[in-house]
C-alpha cells in the first residue's frame, strides 16, 4: 500500500501534466459565449454614412469575423472565408478592427474577394473590446436571438468550419423547428 | 555603423515600450494598481502596465476612462473579466473552477507533512531498535566471552 503512494502521485501529476500539453494557452473561453452580442453603432468600411448597430447583425444565425490589413492571419484565412461565403447562406459580417489604412482595406476585398455582407469600421478597438477581441482573426456565431454561440481565435478554414461551427448551427436548427 | 545601430536600438525599445498614459494625480495610484492587477492576453505573462501591445494600450485607456466616469476597482475588475473572462485577474475570485488553484497548494502542504511525519517516525523505529535489549547484551557478552576463552 505504501509502496504505492510514490505511483499514485506520479500518475496524478502526469495526468495535469498531459492534459496541459495539449492545451493551447492562448485560447481563452470567451465569457461572452452564451451571452447576447454587445451593442455598438458605427459606420461600414465602404460607406462612412451609413450607421449600423447590433439589430442589424440580428435575425438569423449569423458569423462575425474580426479582420485587418495589418494582420497577416487575416489574409492567411481570406481566401477560406471567401469560399465559405459561397458555400453557405450564412451571412458574414466583418468587423474592421483597428484598421490602419481604410484604402487598402477596400482595395483588398475588391481584389481577393468580399466575403461580407458589410464590414463594421472600429477604427479605435472600442467595439472590439465590447467582444473581447484579443487575436485578430476572430470568428463568432451569432444565433437568431443575436446571442454568441461560440468563439473562435485565429484563422478559419473548412477544417474548422467542420468541426466547430456546423454542430452548432445544425444543434440552432433543430431547436429553431 | 554605430549609429545605425543605436538607431536600431532605439527603434527596438520604441516597439516594446508601454505607451504611457497620463492620469490625473488623484487617480494615478488607483490606476497603477488596478494596471497591476490585470493581465494583458496579448502577452499573457505581462500585466497591462508592462505590456506593449496594442491592446494594452486601448485598456490601459479604458481604464483611465472609467476611473475618471467614478467607476470603483470591483466596477472596472467585472467590467474586464466580462469581457475577457477571469483570466485576465491576477487575482483570481473564489468559486468552484478554481478550488484546485486556490486549495491545490495547501493539500500539497499537508500531504507533505504527513509524508515527513511517517518518515521521521519510520526513522524512529530503526533509531530504538537499534539499543540493545538485556537479553541481547548478554547474548553479546557471552559471545565476546567466549571468544576470548
Amino acid at each position: 500500500m505504501k509502496s504505492l503512494i510514490p505511483a499514485l502521485l506520479f500518475f496524478v501529476i502526469s495526468g495535469f501534466l498531459f492534459v496541459g500539453l495539449y492545451k493551447d494557452p492562448t485560447l481563452v473561453s470567451s465569457p461572452l459565449v452564451g451571452k447576447s452580442i454587445p451593442s455598438f453603432s458605427a459606420s461600414t468600411l465602404f460607406n462612412p454614412d451609413k450607421k449600423v448597430t447590433q439589430t442589424d447583425l440580428i435575425g438569423e444565425i449569423a458569423l462575425l469575423n474580426v479582420w485587418a490589413t495589418w494582420c497577416p492571419a487575416c489574409k492567411h484565412e481570406h481566401p477560406d472565408l471567401v469560399a465559405l461565403a459561397a458555400n453557405t447562406d450564412i451571412p458574414i459580417y466583418g468587423l474592421n478592427y483597428k484598421e490602419t489604412d481604410k484604402a487598402e482595406a477596400r482595395a483588398w476585398l475588391r481584389d481577393e474577394g468580399n466575403p461580407y455582407v458589410l464590414s463594421i469600421a472600429d477604427d479605435d478597438g472600442r467595439i472590439g473590446i465590447d467582444f473581447g477581441v484579443y487575436g485578430a482573426p476572430e470568428t463568432f456565431l451569432i444565433d437568431a436571438q443575436g446571442v454568441i454561440q461560440h468563439k473562435r481565435v485565429g484563422v478559419m478554414n473548412d477544417k474548422i468550419w467542420q468541426r466547430d461551427f456546423l454542430p452548432v448551427i445544425q444543434r440552432l436548427r433543430r431547436e429553431a423547428l | 555603423m554605430i549609429r545605425v545601430l543605436s538607431l536600431l536600438l532605439g527603434l527596438w525599445i520604441g516597439v516594446a515600450q508601454a505607451q504611457i498614459v497620463s492620469v490625473a494625480p488623484e487617480y494615478q495610484e488607483r490606476y497603477n494598481n488596478l494596471l497591476h492587477e490585470l493581465r494583458c492576453l496579448v502577452c499573457q505573462n505581462q500585466t497591462l502596465a508592462d505590456s506593449g501591445s496594442g491592446l494594452a494600450d486601448d485598456l490601459r485607456l479604458e481604464v483611465k476612462r472609467m476611473l475618471e466616469e467614478g467607476r470603483s476597482d470591483e466596477q472596472i475588475f467585472v467590467f474586464m473579466s466580462d469581457r475577457y473572462g477571469d483570466f485576465v485577474l491576477y487575482n483570481p475570485p473564489l468559486k468552484p473552477r478554481t478550488w484546485l488553484l486556490w486549495f491545490g497548494p495547501f493539500v500539497l502542504l499537508i500531504g507533505g507533512l504527513i509524508g515527513i511525519r511517517q518518515v521521521v517516525r519510520a526513522n524512529n523505529k530503526t533509531a530504538k531498535s537499534s539499543v540493545l535489549t538485556e537479553a541481547e547484551k548478554k547474548k553479546i557478552n557471552a559471545v565476546i566471552q567466549d571468544r576470548d576463552d
